[in-house]
């Protein structure tokens, strides 16, 4: 026996249960690794997200929808845990739901943002969560609001989050440009997010867009087979 | 939350670092940023180069801990040129390559180094190579390493064609380098880009890249 163990190459783990080569999934936390987006155009916003959440390395629901209603014309794009993200969509949700009955007018998307960041800044050492706060008002037109993890709001015309985010920076820096219209920003989503969940594992199935103008949300799917394709090496 | 902090975990002077080398018609461009910091604090060089020739056509960009990287291309340039005055003709590209490899390979414990290979040579032409932290060889089209890469793949992917004219292949570098540079803290500097050919190698220095960072983010103009 230790003559044909010694001709055995040596590994340095074993694979078992109790390292990190092989995941407990049964504890592992679910999150949304994932790829958020959200573009400014004039007159509204367009937001997307992929479809992946993980328990380590299990896909525990590869449908997911990462877009949120929070109010019938501001969403949000979650990231992060997706517990953590969930249970802050829903306080919000309530609260904001509650200040626009109290205001009797349809609530403005900075109101929303400023309560994501007060609840995420908060209880910032309890929680993982990277949030994008989209929507449209009439007092300001499409608005992104970035809420990353930490509490920090602020403003940007165009914002990617999540693990799959830093996979397209490149992309975004190079092909945004201001000024564009809802189908460019349609498209420019779709095709950063294909990207991203091409290279990111923790990003991947189907891509959900929203547009959301003073008409209303309007929400498609993209699915596998049609996502953005780019030359292959 | 530390796992979301990029930790290069690297010992002493590290090239926190953007590399690329892309395939184009008949040549190869490979190129690289100027910073070298250490640990993300400190840039102790502004203007570093993290190209260096291995042989005639024949050049290597450094990723990782520079020490360990300058040590390993000190060793392997003499192992090749040993090896092509046995051959008595220039070395393959993929000789190159796997020299680099087996030493990253034998000594992985020790080394904390990756590397880009690219070259020309008369029996498969223009060529690419990575060869990974832990001494994984393949052989690719195009390829990014570094810190700063993770922000350009995306950019990459959409942008890159097989085939290339020259120019257009040194303009998708120096655009996927300054983007890189414009989102990671520890690439930045110049551009050192080589265009290697038949014919020859050609350096070239790009300094404006302030100037495309002006390009990309029009809002800074305002």
């Amino acid at each position: 026996m230790a003559a044909a163990a010694s001709m055995m190459p040596i590994f340095g783990h074993q694979i078992s249960s109790k390292n990190d080569l092989v995941l407990d999934w049964s504890r592992e936390e679910v999150s949304t690794g994932t790829t958020i987006m959200a573009v400014e155009y004039d007159g509204g916003v367009v937001i997307g997200a992929d479809s992946r959440t993980t328990t380590g390395a299990y896909i525990a629901n590869r449908v997911t929808d990462k877009l949120t209603r929070i109010h019938d014309r501001i969403y949000c794009c979650r990231s992060g845990s997706a517990a953590d993200t969930q249970a802050i969509a829903e306080v919000v949700s309530y609260q904001l739901g509650f200040h626009s009955v109290e205001l009797d007018e349809p609530p403005l998307v900075e109101t929303a943002a400023n309560l994501f960041r007060a609840s995420c800044y908060r209880y910032r050492e309890e929680l993982m969560a990277g949030i994008l706060v989209a929507g449209w008002d009439r007092r300001k037109g499409g608005q992104v609001y970035c809420v990353p993890i930490g509490g920090m709001l602020v403003r940007q015309p165009v914002a990617v989050g999540g693990s799959g985010s830093t996979y397209v920076y490149g992309f975004m820096d190079s092909n945004y440009k201001p000024g564009l219209n809802k189908d460019q920003c349609l498209e420019l989503t779709a095709s950063a997010l294909s990207l991203a969940m091409e290279r990111d594992g923790s990003s991947g199935g189907v891509i959900r867009l929203a547009s959301i103008s003073e008409d209303g949300v309007e929400r498609r799917v993209i699915l596998g087979d049609q996502l953005p394709r780019f030359s292959t090496h | 939350m530390e796992k979301h902090y990029t930790d290069s975990k690297v010992k002493g002077v590290s090239t926190g670092t953007t590399i690329l080398a892309a395939i184009f018609d008949g040549g190869v461009v490979i190129g690289s940023d100027s910073r070298a910091s250490i640990g993300g604090e400190y840039v102790s060089s502004k203007t570093i180069n993290k190209v260096i020739q291995v042989h005639d056509r024949i050049f290597c960009c450094m990723a990782g801990s520079l020490a360990d990287a300058q040590a390993v291309i000190k060793s392997a340039k003499s192992h090749l040129s040993f090896h092509s005055v046995q051959m008595e003709s220039p070395p393959l590209v993929i000789a190159a390559a796997s020299v680099l490899k087996e030493l990253c390979y034998k000594n992985k414990d020790e080394l904390q180094a990756g590397f880009l290979t690219a070259g020309w040579d008369s029996k498969k032409g223009p060529q690419v190579y990575v060869v990974s932290l832990g001494g994984m060889l393949i052989s690719q089209q195009v390829t990014i390493g570094g810190s700063g890469s993770t922000y350009i793949y995306g950019y990459v992917d959409a942008k890159y064609k097989p085939n290339m004219t020259r120019e257009e292949c040194l303009q998708f570098a120096t655009n996927a380098l300054a983007l890189a540079m414009g989102r990671d803290n520890v690439s930045g500097g110049v551009a050192h880009l080589v265009v290697i050919t038949e014919k020859g190698v050609e350096l070239k220095l790009v300094c404006s890249l302030i100037e495309l960072l002006l390009i990309f983010h029009e809002e800074l103009n305002e």
